[in-house]
């Protein structure tokens, strides 16, 4: 198991640190915001990421992309976290790159990845159902018609679902909520008959929607993988997506230690840094801890799905639950130092706070990870 | 094959022929081969493995081989590490000469002296203990009074050292002692004194564990040699900090929860103690301790692994050893904590075996015990500090 880059991943690293900061810096997400951009990202901005071939990172070569592997793109999620930058990354290049390559046929392969490679296809991917990650319990069902399926239900937080060209969609085509088979994948165009987006707009400025499906008429080759054996792939993909977003959570408590620490060293009261009072030291430090600690754990879990290992689910567990406690200590501890200007909108350190919470509802928060480790654990 | 194969193989081979049977079983405490000249051997395989271990200098396996030690490379002891793991074999000798004093000698002491104590180091023949703190010179500890004057061709020492650990069964003493009362840092010395010199007494100390395994040392007029001297006179401070550094190293590998080891996995324990529901322990706060505990320490061993590679690899953590120190033992203490409330009141007898078996006994004791985990060796606040100041570079007040 290897937790240090290797040269060539530091290379990677560098290069998407210095084009994010230089490039996508807090100041996009704040004109995003502020602009109330119709699609919550940047145009211009997503053609510089695919030319740099991070829309491509999980694809193989032949097929258009980089075949840099998870650790790549882990990486470049935690540069784009430390800057808070908004892009289709995530749900394009990751979940739905990742579903395709995991469960499509070659011909959905051959398709889709090299559009996506190219930056010319958007995609999202419709999941959650309630206010809680839990993909085994999804009950919208895709009802079998001869030989086609029929789509109805809603469908919510589809991170990016208001740009996105096509969706992958999971329902269920047997079985009820809670059980482990029956679930199938299906791909369909996002301006296909009886599809209604509607934008959500949450907390952290990014991107969602809720979806809703009035008997949406699916024809068998639409469908993405085994019809009722979804949940394996998705369940791998899934970890693929929660590893990546610790990743992404990385960056940003990072940014957050690293800012909240240089205030330390700055700001003056009773004459002297407050840096200087041990009740701030101490905190500081036990923060320096939590941060070596989540290197570690997002470390893992990406080498982890990069070497194919079996403990996969576990370590991403492991990742997306340490990250949600600690981005929660962090942040709340990062506008607490700030004191009174920590709390104006003035400040990057709140809009680090909102989407933190975001990223720890995503794909499942701690307590969701703590069960599953915990199943995952056999007690 | 690779050298490395080979040296793995070797090294099984003479691991099978060696290692004698009831040393490839868990250790009680009282078999702990602490060595020494008044060592007691319980279990005689004891003195055999350690012995044979010694002859071959692998109980210091990467020390120089010229001073006794394995003079094996990093690659080399991680295999040897790793086929005594893989017989479950005890540590062959256990002791402070090993992780404290003797890599700071290895770096700080003269050519005679490295080749006199490293020797009795490896071979367990001198069992040492160390002589840092004072009744008043705890946290602060360069503010330590036992004084050393010279008195031409030897030192006079005076003075009280407190919570030294096994004096009572040690041999020799590392101290830290003042040579000059007009500085703070830069007037204290590391000297080394063999406990049987007259005017050295140690009286033990009762633990709230009910063990005594600390005492306080009394040094009244002791005469030691000039040549007990390590380092330069007045330069004891350095070398003090750096085998801080080892002693906090060594202490954070609690964080890995070998100690609470003995009660075979925590859900084990708490299956039987709360019962199952299906798979899970019935009661389901306990079940997500568990479970948090777990990953706290599966991302900590992740951490430990992490700052070995990238020492390794040339790149630096920086303050590894307070962060591991102060992340570790506070990890160790939640354990006992967490394992009190899985076991409820069978963690909580005293003594007798009507109603609690010996490991349950053991775990109330260790229980007690860990408390000192976050004082020894500098505590838990004092690494904040180191953090904050070195790590951090927040500035004093
Ligand atoms: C089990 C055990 C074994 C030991 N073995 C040895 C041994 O073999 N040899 C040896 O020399 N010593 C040994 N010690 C002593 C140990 O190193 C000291 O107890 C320790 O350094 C603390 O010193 P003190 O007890 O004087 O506490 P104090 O320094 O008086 O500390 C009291 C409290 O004040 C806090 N405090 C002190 N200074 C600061 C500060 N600047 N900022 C914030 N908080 C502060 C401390 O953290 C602590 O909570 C052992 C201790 C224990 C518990």
């Amino acid at each position: 198991m290897a937790l240090v880059l290797t040269e060539e991943q530091t290379m990677l690293r560098d290069m998407a640190k210095q084009f994010f900061t230089e490039q996508v810096p807090v100041t996009n997400l704040r004109q995003l915001r502020d602009d109330k951009d119709q699609d919550g990202y940047d145009k211009q901005v997503w053609q510089q990421i695919v030319e740099l071939g991070f829309s491509g990172i999980l694809i193989p070569e032949e097929q258009g992309g980089t075949g840099f592997g998870p650790i790549g793109l882990g990486i470049v999620m935690q540069e784009a976290g430390r800057t808070l930058a908004a892009s289709p990354l995530y749900s394009t290049a990751i979940l739905s790159a990742g579903l395709i390559l995991a469960a499509g046929s070659e011909q959905q392969k051959a398709a889709l990845l090299p559009q996506i490679a190219g930056g010319e296809l958007l995609m999202a991917v419709a999941i959650e159902e309630g206010p809680h990650h839990n993909p085994k319990q999804i009950a919208m069902t895709a009802e079998k018609d001869g030989d086609a399926y029929v789509l109805s239900g809603d469908k919510r937080f589809v991170i990016d679902g208001h740009i996105a060209d096509k969706l992958i969609v999971v329902a269920r085509t047997s079985g009820a909520a809670g059980d482990d088979k029956g679930l199938s994948m299906f791909v369909l165009d996002a301006d296909t008959d009886g599809v209604e987006i509607t934008r959500t707009h949450m907390v952290d400025s990014r991107n969602a929607a809720n979806v809703r499906f009035d008997n949406v008429k699916l024809s068998a080759d639409q469908a993405l993988g085994g019809i009722d054996a979804a949940l394996p792939e998705l369940e791998s993909v899934l970890d693929l997506g929660r590893a990546c977003l610790a990743a992404e959570m990385l960056g940003g408590i990072e940014a957050v230690f690293d800012s909240t620490i240089e205030y330390l060293k700055e700001r003056k009261q009773f004459g002297v840094i407050i840096g200087t009072f041990q009740a701030l030291k101490h905190r500081a430090a036990e923060m320096f801890c939590e941060v070596e600690i989540c290197q570690s754990v997002v470390l893992d879990a990406l080498s982890a799905l990069d070497e194919r290992r079996n403990d996969v689910p576990r370590a991403a567990s492991l990742a997306k639950a340490r990250l949600g406690d600690s981005a929660r200590l962090i942040t709340n501890e990062g506008v607490q130092m700030f004191g009174g200007i920590g709390m104006t909108d003035a400040v990057d350190v709140g809009l680090y706070l909102k989407r933190a919470r975001v990223q720890a509802q995503m794909l499942g928060d701690t307590n969701y990870h703590r069960a599953r480790y915990a199943d995952l654990g056999g007690y | 094959m690779t050298s490395l194969d080979t040296f793995r193989s070797e090294t099984r081979a003479w691991l099978e022929e060696n290692c004698p049977e009831s040393m490839r079983t868990p250790m009680p405490e009282r078999e702990m081969p602490w060595g020494g000249r008044n060592a007691s051997y319980p279990n005689p395989d004891t003195k055999v493995w350690m012995d044979r271990m010694a002859a071959r200098g692998w109980t210091a396996p990467e020390w120089p081989a010229e001073y006794g030690g394995g003079g094996l490379s990093k690659e080399e002891n991680k295999i040897l590490q790793q086929e005594l793991a893989a017989i479950k074999a005890r540590p062959a000798l256990t002791s402070f000469g090993l992780w404290m004093l003797g890599p700071a000698l290895l770096e700080f002491a003269s050519e005679e002296q490295k080749k006199k104590y490293l020797g009795e180091i490896i071979r367990g023949e001198i069992r040492w203990c160390q002589g840092y703190s004072e009744p008043g010179a705890g946290s602060d500890l360069a503010g330590l009074q036992t004084k050393a004057e010279d008195m031409g061709d030897h030192y006079l020492v005076n003075g009280q050292k407190v919570w030294t650990s096994y004096a009572d069964n040690c041999d020799w003493i590392f101290c830290l002692v003042r040579t000059d009362t007009t500085v703070k840092h830069d007037g204290i010395s590391f000297l080394l004194i063999d406990m049987d010199t007259d005017g050295v007494e140690a009286r033990p100390i009762k633990l709230i564990s009910g063990a005594s395994p600390f005492c306080e040392t009394f040094l009244t007029d002791v005469k030691v040699p000039k040549e007990n001297l390590v380092g330069e006179l007045n330069k004891g401070w350095t070398i003090a900090k750096r085998l801080l550094e080892h002693e906090r190293s060594m202490i954070s590998g609690m964080g890995m929860g070998a100690g609470a080891a003995s009660m075979g996995g925590m859900e084990v324990v708490a299956k039987e103690s709360f019962g199952t529901d299906g798979e899970k322990i019935a009661e389901p706060s306990i079940r997500n301790a568990i479970a948090d505990h777990k990953m706290d320490q599966q991302a900590f061993g992740l951490t430990l692994k992490r700052a070995s590679e990238e020492a390794k690899a040339g790149q630096g953590l920086g303050a590894t050893a307070s962060m591991f120190k102060l992340y570790g033992t506070e990890l160790n203490k939640r354990r006992f904590e967490l394992l009190l409330d899985v076991m409820g009141t069978q963690a909580l007898g005293w003594e007798g075996d009507e109603a609690f078996d010996k490991r349950e006994l053991a775990v109330t004791r260790s229980w007690l015990r860990s408390k000192g985990n976050s004082i020894e060796g500098g505590t838990s606040e004092v690494q904040l500090n180191v953090i904050a100041k070195r790590v951090l570079g927040l500035p004093d007040a």
